[in-house]
């Protein structure tokens, strides 16, 4: 609480000292992964609104989407979506005071890591 | 402010006026999308790049339609609320903060009502 205790307490290290742990990286990544969704999300409601202009302006933002630069933000946005998935479902059991602990959140960590990329994989599969 | 408990801390609901509201909304909405992005992300990515009768075929079903709807509303939601956060914490100068946080709002919910008009377009027989 805010208001409890502020004593002269130190501060936590600075962000350019501390040493990345998988911990603290995956963290990061969860905001790098939500806040860079946004531009994916935003194609996929332009492309949406496309499809219901026409078939030229569809086959305009179509070709955009699926162009080199489009289709890498697409995959991109694809890994990003399971990681942050698998990572919220990582919050949800911390929210509860589960897996907490440091070796458990360390392997919760690794295990997010690789349901994402096996997901992305599998997503992939199914849909080309 | 010492004499005050944990609870009435809360119930007294912070400078925000909404005590733990937003943290509640996050919870909420990312249990649905985690229900959501399975039923949505298969459907839609087989159709990205397809021409454009098949995707006004597919997206005609009221089913498919449906999800990709709720599925756009809860995702922007929960960004709105995701992207508030990020803002709060990264944007400390009082003006662009305000820019920021309406922007947030505005394009978020400019993103839903996009999203929903062309989908319901297309199901309705664009």
């Amino acid at each position: 609480m805010a208001d409890v205790n502020r004593g002269n307490r130190p501060l936590s290290p600075h962000l350019t000292i501390y040493r990345p742990q998988i911990t603290s990286v995956l963290s990061i990544l969860m905001r790098i992964t939500g806040v860079g969704m946004t531009l994916g999300s935003l194609l996929a409601v332009w492309w949406f609104l496309a499809a219901a202009s026409g078939p030229e302006y569809y086959d305009y933002v179509n070709g955009i989407v699926t162009s080199w630069l489009g289709g890498l933000i697409m995959l991109a946005s694809l890994w990003a979506l399971w990681y942050h998935v698998c990572n919220g479902l990582r919050y949800l059991f911390w929210f509860e005071a589960k897996h907490l602990d440091v070796d458990k959140v360390t392997r919760s960590g690794q295990a997010v890591v690789a349901a994402s990329v096996i997901l992305t994989l599998l997503t992939l599969i199914i849909i080309l | 402010m010492q004499f005050l408990t944990d609870r009435k801390r809360t119930t007294g609901l912070g400078s925000a006026k909404d005590g733990t509201e937003h943290l509640w909304q996050t919870k909420v909405t990312s249990v649905a999308l985690v229900i959501l992005t399975p039923l949505f992300i298969f459907m839609f990515g087989a159709h990205l790049g397809k021409d454009h009768g098949t995707v006004l075929a597919v997206y005609g079903n009221p089913m498919i339609a449906l999800i990709a709807i709720v599925m756009i509303l809860v995702t922007f939601y929960h960004l709105k609320l995701g992207l508030q956060l990020v803002i709060e914490d990264y944007i400390s100068n009082h003006l662009w903060r305000t820019v920021a946080m309406l922007g947030n709002i505005f394009l978020c919910y400019a993103a839903m009502a996009a999203g929903t008009f062309a989908i319901a377009k297309i199901a309705f027989g664009a």
